[in-house]
């Protein structure tokens, strides 16, 4: 496995190889497909919206429908104005979503297309709504994308007379788990709260033997208006959540917290601790109860996570919420990874890593696997834990793996799960225990064997 | 009922007019055209996808022995990597690219001023890290609106490196389908490939295999049996293949085909170009391996070889009786539908009545008419213009053409073995079923509404639609993670999967027992 990677380390500005990050415009079809009865719509080649539909499909084994302007040479020459125009009507007259949310791709982007008045001069039936964001990929990565999608949802949509004694909660990029587990929580701490986007039974549906194109759930557009309204806006994820942030305060007057994924103990409770300030609602026992359960088992099995050397890669938000779990499991972080550019990433983590008493790490955005990889062979580590393609150094390098962030390829059920709350950590606690642990019991002589651990 | 007005029904004019000659009811004995190849239509969802995919993920991408650079942001290469479970093993220098992504990640400013630095830059890289004998580049779709010109660079790190290097300019929006790509591949393999190697000992019997991608390790399985045989397989187009088998592929005596689709240029050029004759094969489900196999004896004439066909298609065909006779049992009389590419969709019908199952309803994601109708169709195709703008590249017989046949044997083989032929899907299905081309989402759904298949092959897109609908749904493009499904094994694996697919105890469970009153 990955038997050409050599360990002499050569600095590169020209390559990719094995990329930790994937282009802007899957991110933004995921985000849409968190909206009530939208169709996610990507302007150019229909190349794009297959593979993103693959991925995303292959995350959640679940169906993710999404439609695409279909360019051919001759759009790509001429422009795509037309092929916008024929696809909304299509869409509407054959699958009759109530909105179309349609993002650019690198292809429309590099010809010019102007969206704001394409969609100006569309003809959209009574009730109906075509919104849009600009996503070239060239720029960023899928966690930006996600973040325009929002963005565009709120710029459109979100009406600044509307009035609402919710709280408004971008979630960030996350798992339906996570959004069910931000649920709890608001429902706990008694606080209303409405979620943008929701894929909560849009990319968790059951099984009922019929397929509905829209499911039930997804934000309303009932809902992304009265976001315009709202009290405070919760916006989780620092990059994945920034651009919708700014769009709301600017658009709608309507305050934000920008805040880190309440993943790990410190980030859960911060979390909490800002919808008491914001309430004045009181922690209820069972969560409580259910920080301490977790914190007893942090105490219970900590000899197995005891200065356990640890890689972590993904996306920014996710591996900085990752980081801090690990470090409060009693991990030692040796490397922290994003295949995402941009500097705030390394400097999140470098405070973070500040408040425990660890070696340094190598911290780095804008890195891929092959990166990563050579690392691990000059300085090894004892664990990995972030996402399915870490699986070809797990097979090359013979280290245990835990699955966490997006994409996940090579599991089922993982999306079901939160990573966020003290359940997320909980869950994430257990998850590396036992791959620490089954690797001790595969590598150690017989009469080391314990039953008892 | 009318199946066709159903579905059709529901579209406006215009998608109406579009789709109407893209679905036919069979006729047995009748010529039927049907329109293939032509452009999805903006807003409908459309399984196929772009000439980058075709080129780079299909008929490039699986050679081991080359690195493969994507030039473009960062999407095209991520999605294409690891994803097609076209497997490989390491060549003779130990050599396996293919768990690799290779990428120029181009950024903004690489767009604004081009992008032609970056990819030499990744070249000089991928060379210092990797010292490879071979580079191939692929471009996407905003490296041909800037101009990029990806062949001067190639031609440059040839002579800068030593290396073989190719430029593939397969830009998404090129063509309708990953079909234009499959064609731009084809023709840089034939310009610069093939025919390249004239060095070492060709063995007797020698076949190349076509459109063979390895898929679950299918080729392995396929290979197996003609080895056994006494075959030679010089290269495979392109599962576990590799550039230096394909640079002496023009010296084998007979091109099999596997996928018609992807390879049929390759072929034809070769046939031109060398005199290497083709001979579409099947070696998916047990009687057309069996016909496969024994065509070829019949094309070599060796009665050793025959004989020792006939002893291995008996051997192999014991070896696995009871097993398929046991899953046939509980298969047999059970409906299917497939969706896949280029030629699956024909190939897993044999299969499939092996078990017993009919196929009811079946079409192509990116199928020209020929895959449909038989390459006699082939002068009446008329070129559009989004086949124009893929080059047609004309050979001529090069000075090593060698004709295997005399025109007399050939004549013979051409109606007693179909040589150089392919009768198409169309031909293949019984009266009444159904041929859908570009086969998309609502159709899909309304078909499975109307026609009740058992089963529906398909890809990972309509996996979870038709699976939520009730039906069972295998992957034909990826097989479920599963395989081989050639060969005589194949047919096992293949067997194995159904029944599993259709026998989960899950699908009883779908109703609480507190709403089957409700059902019922």
């Amino acid at each position: 496995m990955l038997d050409q990677t050599p360990k002499e380390i050569i600095a590169r500005s020209g390559i990719c190889i094995n990329p930790l990050k994937t282009c802007q415009p899957v991110g933004a079809l995921y985000a849409a497909l968190g909206v009530h009865r939208c169709m996610p719509h990507s302007h150019g080649s229909q190349g794009c919206v297959s593979y993103h539909r693959t991925l995303l499909t292959r995350h959640f084994k679940e169906p993710a429908v999404a439609s695409s302007s279909s360019f051919t040479e001759g759009a790509s020459v001429f422009g795509g104005g037309a092929n916008l125009k024929q696809s909304v009507k299509n869409i509407f007259d054959v699958y009759d979503p109530d909105i179309i949310a349609v993002h650019t791709t690198c292809l429309s982007e590099t010809i010019g297309d102007d969206l704001n008045s394409f969609i100006l001069e569309l003809d959209i039936p009574d009730g109906k709504r075509v919104v849009h964001c600009n996503t070239p990929s060239y720029v960023g990565s899928h966690v930006t994308g996600y973040g325009q999608m929002v963005a565009g949802f709120i710029k459109y949509l979100a009406a600044k007379e509307e009035k609402s004694d919710s709280i408004g909660v971008f979630p960030g990029f996350v798992n339906p788990g996570d959004i069910r587990e931000l649920k709890k929580l608001f429902k706990l701490m008694g606080v209303p709260a409405m979620i943008l986007p929701d894929p909560s039974d849009t990319l968790d549906g059951p099984m009922t033997g019929s397929y509905q194109m829209f499911p039930e759930g997804g934000t309303s557009l009932a809902e992304i208006r009265a976001f315009g309204g709202v009290k405070r806006v919760l916006a989780l994820g620092l990059l994945a959540s920034k651009e919708p942030a700014l769009v709301i305060k600017s658009r709608c007057g309507v305050e934000t917290d920008l805040l880190p994924q309440p993943m790990g103990i410190a980030n859960t409770d911060a979390f909490l601790k800002r919808l008491m300030d914001l309430t004045g609602h009181t922690v209820p026992k069972e969560l409580e109860y259910e920080r301490g359960r977790l914190i007893d088992l942090l105490l219970d099995a900590n000899q197995y996570y005891y200065q356990k050397k640890v890689a972590i890669f993904g996306d920014p938000d996710t591996v900085a919420g990752l980081l801090s779990i690990a470090l409060e499991l009693g991990l030692f972080p040796s490397y922290v990874v994003t295949g995402t550019p941009g500097d705030a990433f390394v400097s999140q983590c470098q405070e973070i890593l500040q408040e425990y008493d660890v070696p340094p790490a190598k911290v780095k955005a804008g890195s891929d696997f092959f990166e990563l990889h050579q690392w691990i062979k000059n300085e090894p580590v004892d664990l990995l834990i972030g996402t399915s393609y870490g699986k070809q150094i797990a097979k090359a390098e013979d280290i245990p793996m835990v699955r966490a962030g997006f994409p996940i390829l090579d599991r089922y059920g993982h999306a079901h799960h939160p990573l966020i709350g003290y359940e997320g950590t909980r869950r994430l606690a257990e998850l590396v225990a036992g791959a620490l642990m089954d690797r001790y019991d595969r590598d150690c002589p017989d009469e080391d064997l314990d039953v008892v651990m | 009922m009318d199946y066709k007005t159903a579905v059709l029904g529901k579209y406006n004019a215009r998608i109406y007019k579009s789709r109407k000659d893209h679905i036919l009811e069979v006729k047995e004995g009748q010529t039927q055209p049907i329109a293939a190849n032509t452009r999805a239509i903006p807003g409908i969802m459309t399984n196929r996808g772009c000439c980058y995919a075709g080129c780079k993920g299909v008929v490039v991408g699986p050679l081991k022995d080359t690195c493969v650079i994507t030039h473009g942001p960062i999407g095209c290469g991520f999605y294409s990597w690891g994803t097609r479970r076209n497997k490989a093993r390491p060549d003779a220098d130990g050599n396996n690219y293919i768990q690799y992504c290779f990428s120029t990640d181009m950024q903004e400013p690489d767009i604004v001023f081009g992008g032609e630095k970056k990819l030499r830059k990744a070249i000089e890289e991928v060379m210092a890290i990797f010292k490879p004998k071979n580079i191939m580049i692929c471009s996407t779709c905003p490296v041909g609106l800037i101009g990029d010109d990806i062949h001067a660079v190639a031609s440059q790190a040839e002579k800068d490196y030593g290396i073989t290097c190719l430029a593939f300019s397969c830009e998404g929006y090129k063509g309708v389908s990953q079909s234009a790509g499959h064609h731009i591949a084809n023709n840089g393999l034939m310009k610069r490939i093939i025919g390249a190697d004239d060095s070492g000992h060709i063995g007797q019997f020698s076949v190349n295999l076509l459109g063979e991608y390895n898929i679950g390790g299918d080729g392995w399985e396929t290979e197996r049996l003609l080895k056994k045989i006494g075959y030679n397989v010089v290269a495979v187009f392109t599962g576990d293949g590799a550039v230096t088998d394909i640079a002496r592929s023009h010296r084998a005596d007979i091109n099999l085909i596997q996928c018609h689709r992807s390879i049929n240029y390759v072929a034809e050029m070769m046939k031109t170009a060398f005199g290497v004759n083709w001979l579409k094969v099947n070696f998916i489900g047990l009687q057309s391996i069996a016909r496969s196999l024994r065509d070829l004896a019949t094309y070599f004439g060796d009665n050793g070889l025959i004989e020792r066909t006939e002893e291995v298609i008996a051997e192999e065909e014991t070896s696995v009786a009871p097993t398929i006779a046991n899953y046939r049992e509980r298969l047999n009389g059970k409906k299917a539908a497939i969706f896949v590419g280029g030629s699956r969709s024909h190939h897993y019908q044999d299969l499939l009545l092996d078990f017993g199952v009919e196929t009811i309803l079946a079409g192509y994601e990116f199928g020209h008419r020929d895959d449909y109708e038989g390459r006699e169709i082939i002068p009446e195709i008329k070129e559009d213009a989004d086949s124009k703008n893929i080059e047609n590249l004309v050979v001529e017989p090069d000075r090593r053409y060698r004709a295997f046949l005399t025109p007399e044997r050939y004549q013979e083989l051409k109606e007693a073995i179909g040589l150089e032929e392919y009768a198409g899907l169309i031909r293949a299905m019984g009266d009444g079923t159904w041929v859908v081309d570009d086969l998309n989402h609502f159709e899909t759904e309304e078909m499975v509404r109307i026609l009740k298949p058992d089963v529906f092959f398909s890809g990972v897109k309509d996996k979870y639609v038709v699976q939520k609908a009730g039906v069972v749904c295998r992957q034909l493009h990826s097989y479920d993670y599963s395989g081989p499904y050639a060969g005589y094994r194949g047919a096992v694996n293949f067997g194995r999967d159904l029944t599993m697919g259709l026998f989960v105890p899950a699908w009883k469970l779908i109703n609480a027992p507190w709403r089957e009153s409700n059902n019922a």
